[in-house]
């Protein structure tokens, strides 16, 4: 592989990986704009989706089936109704359960319990690892990596260039781009997403026009955790291995972007993703894999430091 | 004159402090009732707590004669009450036509919407011209006319007003004054607290004086004009 190859394919495989991170970011970004709370436990919500989605693969029975198999895409489009269902629904009810009576106590209350919630389902997600299905490697203990299944075949998309960009980098593109479009047209466009802009704008006046605030920002929870449940999806079956911290890491990648971006902003948490996608892929390839965590971090010290409203969250910030 | 709205003994306030202490006052249908008071009399936290956005700790709001206190504010916007609060609290960031949307949010259906949005372009054309722009680069004259038509977008009832002439220049206090009437003539009753005593009492057949947490006088507008204590606190001498 040339130079310039190298290059090219860090650049794929940091764009794929920051689709990813951005879908997550979505949920952090979303969450804060509307009531303020860094939601801890979104990383982790990610996680438990990973393990969801493994737990439908082995009950489907897709570990059978050869990568590209036609029952592989069916099974797949089931996992991405399945595990956002499952995460959406979970971040609903840790809003519901965790969060909600908290509203009117300082912003520290439900940043705790968001902390604690993360640690919960993180146990949880070690639990998991202990079913006794094939799928998560029988015998082997709770806590080691799982390896997830090739569902999308590596085939190269681009033929006999030393560059890849497989069908699994298509597949990530594929479902998360108009997943933002959507989501764009959502916030912009329906009547819910208006209450959920006029939520975060002012929660007083929002109650005065006869919105239901606490429903709305339910949704808004709903939302957020069922893209990471998309993410959770793709991730698994881009990156094939989970493991029960893996939210972590996701949970300061995808945080790092919505602060890179603008914390509070939709474009600038994709926008966030991307870059730390590719700095993460540019690190590993030129600098040392082990430095990776490291830049991120430094990213974010930077980024709060000299520029706490991020890229594009200069309008967002200037809250009345 | 039928009773729209009647509270009885109504207390609220923050955490320790007790700011209603024990406040009546009824509205009645049709009316145009002002309440007066200094700066920390109450006022605001009276309009909020029968919005439902403060707690009510003891006593009764009675709507049309059913208690409706410390019912979550949606529900109250439902049975007819809307407002206008302190300091307009226009959504900054969106557009003109989008917060006058959220006005009608418990309204929901499209031709309501369309209709009301109608009704508020023709009362204020203004509003028309700067539909697509956000509601924080409005002038502030413009922006009480939007969180005027805002709270109208309900189609309320009752019309709650909290110090509307507030910050705005003589001739826009006049030009709101004038709105306010319409809007009452067209059959909103409207509850009004203002600074501005002299406009307010102008505007309004009865009034209040509420000092405290309580109400200290009611009367006729035509007898508190002519009030010597009216005219010392809150008319300028
Ligand atoms: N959020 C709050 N927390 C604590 N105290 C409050 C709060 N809001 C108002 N108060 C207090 O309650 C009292 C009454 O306030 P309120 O805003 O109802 O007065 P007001 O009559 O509307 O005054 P103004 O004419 O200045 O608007 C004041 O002493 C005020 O300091
Ligand atoms: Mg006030």
């Amino acid at each position: 592989m040339s130079g310039s190859e190298i290059f090219l394919q860090q650049l794929i495989i940091g764009l794929s990986n920051g689709m990813i991170i951005a879908l997550i970011a979505l949920g952090y970004t979303m969450v804060y704009g509307i009531i303020e709370l860094i939601n801890f436990a979104h990383g982790d919500l990610f996680m438990l989706g990973s393990f969801a989605a493994l737990t439908v693969v082995g009950l489907l029975g897709l570990d059978h089936l050869a990568a590209g198999a036609p029952g592989m895409w069916s099974g797949l489009f089931l996992m991405l109704l399945i595990v956002p269902l499952f995460c959406g629904s979970l971040n609903w009810l840790a809003d519901r359960f965790a969060y909600r009576h908290l509203r009117d106590s300082t912003k520290l209350a439900p940043l705790v319990s968001a902390i604690g919630l993360s640690f919960v389902f993180m146990n949880i997600g070690l639990l998991w690892g202990g079913v006794p299905m094939n799928v998560f490697g029988l015998g082997r203990s709770a806590a080691s990596p799982k390896d997830f299944p090739a569902l999308v075949s590596n085939v190269n998309l681009l033929g006999q260039s030393a560059v890849e960009f497989t069908t699994k980098d298509l597949m990530v593109f594929v479902i998360t781009l108009p997943l933002m479009v959507l989501l764009t047209w959502f916030v912009k466009g329906t009547r819910a997403g208006k209450a959920m802009r006029a939520v975060a704008q002012d929660r007083v006046a929002a109650r005065l026009m006869g919105i239901p605030v606490d429903r709305v920002i339910g949704q808004t929870f709903l939302i957020g955790g069922a893209l990471a449940g998309v993410a959770s999806v793709v991730s698994s079956v881009y990156n094939n291995t989970i493991y029960f911290q893996m939210g972590y890491r996701a949970g300061v990648d995808a945080f790092t972007a919505a602060v890179f971006g603008g914390i509070g902003s939709l474009p600038g948490a994709v926008l966030g993703g991307l870059v730390i996608g590719l700095a993460r892929a540019m690190c590993d390839q030129y600098l040392e894999t082990r430095w990776t965590n490291v830049l991120v971090f430094t990213v974010l010290i930077l980024v709060l430091v000299f520029r706490p409203q991020g890229l594009l969250g200069a309008r967002a910030k200037e809250k009345v | 004159m039928k009773t729209l709205l009647q509270l009885e003994d109504v207390h609220s306030g923050y955490g320790l402090i007790e700011v209603l202490k024990g406040l009546n006052l009824t509205v009645g249908e049709g009316e145009i009732v002002a309440v007066l008071g200094a700066n920390g009399a109450g006022k605001s936290t009276m309009l909020m707590t029968i919005s439902g956005i403060n707690q009510c700790r003891q006593g009764r709001i009675l709507f049309n004669g059913e208690p409706i206190q410390n019912q979550p504010p949606h529900e109250i916007v439902h049975h007819g009450i809307s407002q206008a609060p302190e300091g307009r609290r226009i959504f900054p960031r969106l557009t003109v036509r989008e917060n006058l949307e959220m006005g009608a949010f418990q309204r929901a259906n499209d031709e309501a919407l369309r209709t009301g949005v109608e009704q508020v372009f023709a009362t204020f054309p203004i509003l028309k011209e700067r539909q697509t722009q956000l509601g924080g680069t409005l002038s502030g004259g413009e922006q009480q006319m939007l969180a005027i038509s805002r709270a109208l977008m309900a189609r309320p009832k009752l019309l709650l007003l909290d110090e509307p002439s507030l910050g705005l220049a003589p001739m826009i206090v006049t030009k709101i004054f004038d709105i306010i009437r319409d809007i009452n003539r067209q059959g909103t009753t409207i509850l009004l607290v203002e600074q501005n005593a002299n406009m307010a009492l102008h505007v309004a057949q009865r009034g209040y004086v509420l000092e405290t947490g309580k109400i200290v006088l009611e009367d006729t507008a035509e007898h508190l004009i002519k009030n010597e204590q009216v005219k010392k606190s809150y008319l300028g001498g």
